[in-house]
């Protein structure tokens, strides 16, 4: 295609090249003003009214060294890590499952069964019935609780039933053939092939869980199962560093580190995502593209 | 359907029903059961007594919500909240992918990508509390509120500026990665139309008009009418990390009343039956909106 560029054209290009670049500043600069804030000096910190863009006065690791002395932190982080590759494991395996069952051809109950998925997100009981559910099993303060209930969504397993379906069903067919049962030809056939689907659902799921909150809050009591998210919580908006802050006598000056320790658990809770989040991206794209397609 | 074809259907695919035992129990527990579960909204409910035994008050719970002066404020900020969200948050990741698809350059393309794309991934806590700092007495954005020339004050305890600050996030937070979809449109938009319109003399604005919006038009129907589905479903995750009892006139939305009412003050009956309202009211919607993409559209969502 070729255009002549006029001279509107040029200043067009100019001017949207600009508006992108302040939107695209306008989503990182809250997160690098938290990240170089992290490293400032407390006192620079308080004094200060601007964005930071550069750690203030004397670049200093006191905030962190305050995060990581503090074991409400160290558990939170263990234990978010356990929530995240249970729920993970659970689950991936169980979307695949539904998935698979969904995308056979001329499967009896089909009709049934997909409907039986998929109204669950047209209709749901409400928030109370559903903790009563939780707490008629006996799972409230378990970490069972915050694993097997979401473990599966209807979204996901849409996703792996519309990849799963384009597979040719040849392939399957000579494994019958060979005497291989429907657990087989998953396993072995069926997410041997879709690795990047099923990559997309671990990666799904596993961002999911890390960021997940709301299940901790109304099922889980005892501080020690509490996952990260729900600590930060406390820190960052119910704006309370007290119990999570051991007092030495070097950070005696509570309200000095208060906004320090905000920042730095922030970057600590984060980091983890925007560590993979150049890699795995991509992934999440291509998630959202099938997930569009009508199955 | 005969007995004998189902003896078949079994005996061929015993496997396969093996395998959704755990996916139907699954279901059955955490969707089904809570459906049966609102018989608590005619309820007094007690756990203690449990679904059988509590006293049955039939409609009362609804008589009390419905005549309450929650009511209508609960409805007028559910409704608000998401309708600024449409207005707003809606066409900003159109006009994105409309800008991004003018840039020739695919470096520079797929970095503004990348980082617009990035607020979606960071959790709700994290980006509830960096809004809570920016907005604080002497936040980032407050301070920037003062240079205009309003008052000093912490916003998020300001009830006239709860929503605004709740639609501006939303707007960072999905402006990137919603607008994937519509990018994904425009990639698939036929080129020889573009070409067409050039020998025919059409500018980049006619072409824009005549060609690019109306490529992608489908998307954004389907788009707005799943958007119009979920009109009186705000969720409650957002709202209930950034307001507070001084903003409840404004902020406080169906589902965060049914999560106060029901988990913080153990009102169960009471908050099934506002839970049951909310979502009866919801698919309700949803069939609405499924009707009109159904005759509009040729596709509908199910």
């Amino acid at each position: 295609m070729v255009q002549r560029k006029t001279v509107g054209r040029v200043i067009f290009e100019l001017i949207n090249g600009l508006i992108l670049i302040i939107i695209a500043a306008s989503c990182l600069m809250p997160l690098l003003h938290v990240l170089f804030a992290s490293f400032s000096d407390p006192r620079a910190l308080a004094r200060n009214e601007g964005v930071i863009l550069w750690p203030l006065g004397e670049p200093t690791l006191k905030g962190y060294q305050l995060v990581f002395n503090n074991p409400n932190i160290i558990t939170g982080y263990g234990n978010t890590i356990f929530y995240v590759v249970c729920s993970t494991l659970l689950g991936t395996l169980m979307c695949s499952i539904a998935g698979y069952i969904l995308s056979r051809q001329g499967l009896m109950w089909k009709g049934v069964l997909m409907f039986f998925v998929t109204f669950t997100m047209m209709f749901n009981g409400g928030l109370v019935p559903y903790y009563m559910v939780v707490r008629n099993l006996g799972w409230i303060d378990k970490r069972i609780a915050l694993i097997v209930p979401g473990c599966i969504s209807v979204f996901n397993v849409i996703i792996m039933r519309t990849s799963f379906q384009s597979i040719p069903i040849s392939l399957e067919e000579s494994a019958k053939l060979d005497g291989a049962g429907h657990m087989t030809i998953l396993f072995n056939i069926i997410i041997p092939l879709s690795k990047a689907v099923v990559a997309v659902i671990v990666l799904f799921i596993a961002v999911g869980s890390w960021n997940s909150w709301f299940n901790a809050l109304i099922f889980i009591q005892t501080r020690k199962l509490y996952p990260l998210q729900l600590i930060l919580r406390e820190i960052l908006v119910q704006n309370d560093t007290t119990k999570v802050m051991v007092t030495t006598n070097e950070f005696s000056n509570m309200d000095l580190y208060k906004p320090l320790v905000q920042y730095c658990t922030t970057i600590v809770a984060t980091a983890p995502i925007l560590c993979i989040y150049p890699f795995v991206q991509k992934y999440f794209v291509t998630g959202v593209m099938i997930g569009s397609l009508k199955g | 359907m005969t007995w004998k074809a189902i003896r078949r259907d079994f005996r061929m695919n015993w496997q396969i029903y093996l395998l959704a035992l755990p996916i139907i129990a699954y279901f059955i527990t955490f969707s089904y059961i809570p459906m049966l579960g609102v018989v608590m909204a005619f309820q007094r409910f007690n756990p203690k007594l449990g679904y059988f035994r509590s006293p049955w008050i039939g409609l009362d719970n609804f008589k009390d919500f419905f005549g309450s002066y929650y009511f209508w404020r609960l409805i007028r900020n559910t409704f608000l909240i998401s309708f600024y969200n449409l207005i707003f948050a809606f066409p900003t990741p159109i006009i994105f992918a409309l800008l991004l698809n003018e840039v020739k350059n695919r470096y520079f393309k797929r970095t503004i990508q990348t980082i617009s794309y990035l607020p979606h991934f960071i959790s709700m806590v994290v980006i509830c509390g960096i809004i809570r700092i920016f907005t604080d007495n002497d936040g980032l954005i407050t301070m920037l509120v003062v240079a205009l020339g309003g008052k000093q004050r912490n916003l998020l305890t300001d009830p006239k500026l709860f929503r605004p600050i709740y639609v501006a996030s939303d707007i960072w937070q999905g402006i990137g990665f919603n607008s994937i979809i519509y990018l994904a449109a425009l990639s698939s938009v036929d080129q020889e139309l573009y070409e067409a319109a050039i020998i025919d003399g059409a500018g980049r604005w006619k072409q824009t008009w005549h060609i690019t919006l109306p490529g992608i038009a489908p998307t954004i129907i389907i788009m707005l009418i799943l958007r119009m589905g979920s009109l009186f479903s705000v969720g409650f995750e957002k709202i209930i990390l950034l307001y507070n009892s001084m903003t409840y006139e404004t902020a406080d939305v169906i589902s965060s009343f049914t999560y106060r009412k029901g988990l913080l003050d153990f009102n169960y009956g009471y908050s099934t039956a506002v839970g049951l309202f909310n979502s009866v009211i919801n698919f309700g919607m949803l069939m609405i909106a499924n009707f009109l993409s159904r005759k509009y559209s040729e596709t509908s969502l199910f």
